[in-house]
């Protein structure tokens, strides 16, 4: 995945026990998740990039200087749109004058959606004569994400929108947010600290820590760093995106390749060609020096051990392993480890028992 | 059931209410945006300021103004080069101290609403491309619209019920400042309480209508 770095950020701020200081290039195309721990400094950054907060520094989008030593361009004349945490819709208007709001205010008419895209693309016809108040909290979210989108926005930036929401309404609007992701040509930068968000809609990834960047590249890169907190417990996992290459009817399986190799996967009704996204549980992926073949392990793949790290119990290690050009986590234990006499750089055989689907 | 002389001062009454009501919108929006959204050190100042009429006795507002205004003070020094001549005793020089008077009661309840509304739905408007200007009034305006109508309210009613500052500044001339409280005030000296009376309970029961309206049709209370 080659990144082209169009938008660059850079942003100093300093508040009483907080400061963020980051230098970033994010790519113009996909979805940026800006991944991070509440408090990391990632909704702050996402503010200063809408011009909601001022901090010292620059901004460039797509050769636009948005922000400089000497210029700052206010929201308002920022080609944004923008998803906040509660949706804000405005009480006094209808769901319909909600849409009508930016959509009428948007500077080039004519090029972006029209409004009855926009609402079929989030499923909200019936909602559009409502009040927000009747609105239930997943409904008012996606009225806010079709409202951002009726602006015609050149970059969309979304803080948690699925945050104060329960599981049922988060399941509810993220196939809307996947839809968007396949639909939408412009680039969104995504703020959230759930993992799986991060698994199943992002592209590249930014991880913030008390507001400096700790790594950021492309998803599968990114996600698989075993510093990044989670990755050290039993949650730990990778992201691999691959596509269908093959089918076994009769076992109900399907062929998922990607570059340095190819998964069987359970078939969820794919066809072949189709993109699909599967995350690899660390603790589902043993190591062995030989190819086994003859255990119930179908899935036997060759890797080079990329970086050993400690888990988070001492008896615990997390092994990064390159295969091709994807890297996937194996959590074994120091044991095993030290049997096995692994050092960076060796090559074994990754067994993996299992792969899901993100969902 | 009133005398000419009555109605004249229901009139005059009426009248001055109306218009101090009027030009206290307008002075009191852009003060209340002011206050909701400063975070200058002297907002405390202002907003004391602003706050006085409602301590201060009529009485000393109205001489202080009466200084001002008159033919040795700085605003009556500008009038008269202005070639207006001296406010006090004329109507207009009531229709300045009852904004005075009255401004605290229309700038809390908008500055209040204000203050309610928040930043994040003009957040959301300025991620909407509306400019400063826009959003005050496609936003902030109306869902402040509460404020605004007990902020009219209660100045309307303020003024209408004012009698210390209107017989400092305004004296007691039929037509120009005899508004009813004053009015009331003359048929107690004279005796003729029938008169005082009629006028009297006609105050009482404008003042409960219009507080029973304010808090039964406020949706700022239904709501919360």
């Amino acid at each position: 995945m080659s990144v082209r770095a169009d938008i660059h950020a850079r942003f100093k701020l300093n508040y009483a026990g907080f400061a963020l200081d980051v230098d970033l290039n994010l790519p113009s195309q996909g979805v940026t998740a800006l991944f991070g721990p509440s408090g990391s400094g990632k909704s702050t950054l996402l503010r200063c990039i809408a011009g909601l907060e001022r901090a010292a520094g620059s901004l460039t989008v797509k050769g636009e200087v948005w922000q400089d030593e000497t210029h700052f361009l206010p929201t308002h004349q920022r080609p944004i749109g923008y998803v906040f945490q509660e949706a804000n819709l405005f009480p006094h208007l209808s769901v319909k004058a909600n849409l009508n709001y930016g959509f009428k205010r948007q500077p080039h008419r004519h090029d972006g959606f029209s409004l009855d895209e926009i609402v079929d693309l989030l499923g909200i016809a019936h909602l559009l004569d409502r009040k927000p108040e009747r609105l239930s909290g997943g409904e008012k979210q996606r009225v806010a994400i079709a409202r951002a989108l009726a602006v015609n926005p050149r970059l969309l930036l979304m803080d948690e929108p699925l945050a104060a929401l329960d599981l049922a309404r988060k399941r509810e609007i993220l196939p809307f947010l996947e839809r968007l992701h396949e639909a939408l040509e412009m680039p969104v930068i995504y703020v959230t600290h759930a993992a799986n968000e991060v698994a199943r809609l992002a592209d590249h990834l930014v991880v913030l820590n008390q507001g400096v960047v700790q790594s950021a590249g492309p998803l599968n890169e990114t996600f698989s760093h075993a510093e990044l907190p989670q990755q050290a417990s039993d949650a730990g996992s990778a992201i691999i995106e691959a596509r269908i290459t093959g089918l076994q009817p009769q076992w109900h399986l399907a062929l998922a390749g990607f570059e340095g190799g190819e998964l069987w996967i359970r078939d969820l009704s794919f066809h072949v060609g189709q993109t699909v996204r599967f995350q690899v549980m660390a603790r589902d992926v043993s190591l062995a020096l030989t190819a086994d073949h003859s255990s119930s392990i179908a899935n036997v793949l060759p890797a080079v051990v990329d970086q050993i790290s400690d888990g988070d119990h001492p008896g615990i290690a997390i092994v990064r392993l390159k295969i091709g050009k994807n890297y996937i986590l194996s959590r074994l234990t120091q044991r095993s480890l030290y049997s096995l006499g692994l050092s960076v750089g060796d090559s074994v055989w990754a067994q993996i028992k299992s792969a899901a689907i993100v969902e | 059931m009133f005398s000419d002389g009555n109605w004249a001062a229901i009139l005059l009454t009426v009248k001055l209410a109306s218009i101090v009501t009027l030009l206290l919108l307008i002075i009191s929006t852009p003060i209340a945006w002011w206050l909701a959204h400063t975070r200058c050190r002297l907002k405390s100042f202002f907003e004391a300021l602003v706050a006085l009429p409602i301590v201060l006795p009529p009485s000393v507002l109205g001489f202080y103004l009466l200084l001002l205004m008159g033919p040795q003070g700085v605003v009556g020094q500008i009038t008269q080069a202005l070639g207006i001549g001296t406010l006090p005793f004329t109507f207009a020089g009531l229709v300045v101290a009852s904004v005075f008077y009255s401004l605290p009661f229309v700038v809390q309840p908008i500055q209040l609403a204000f203050e309610n509304i928040g930043e994040n739905y003009l957040e959301a408007a300025a991620t909407l491309r509306a400019s400063p200007l826009d959003r005050f009034f496609s936003v902030a305006m109306p869902l402040a619209l509460p404020g605004f109508l007990t902020g009219s309210v209660l100045g309307f009613a303020h003024t209408v019920g004012e009698f210390g500052v209107v017989l400092m500044v305004g004296g007691n001339i039929p037509g120009v400042s005899r508004v009813v409280s004053v009015q009331i005030y003359d048929y107690v000296e004279a005796l003729e309480y029938g008169q005082a009376h009629s006028l009297a309970l006609t105050m009482l029961l404008f003042s409960f209508v219009i507080l029973l309206l304010l808090y039964t049709f406020n949706p700022n209370r239904r709501t919360r």
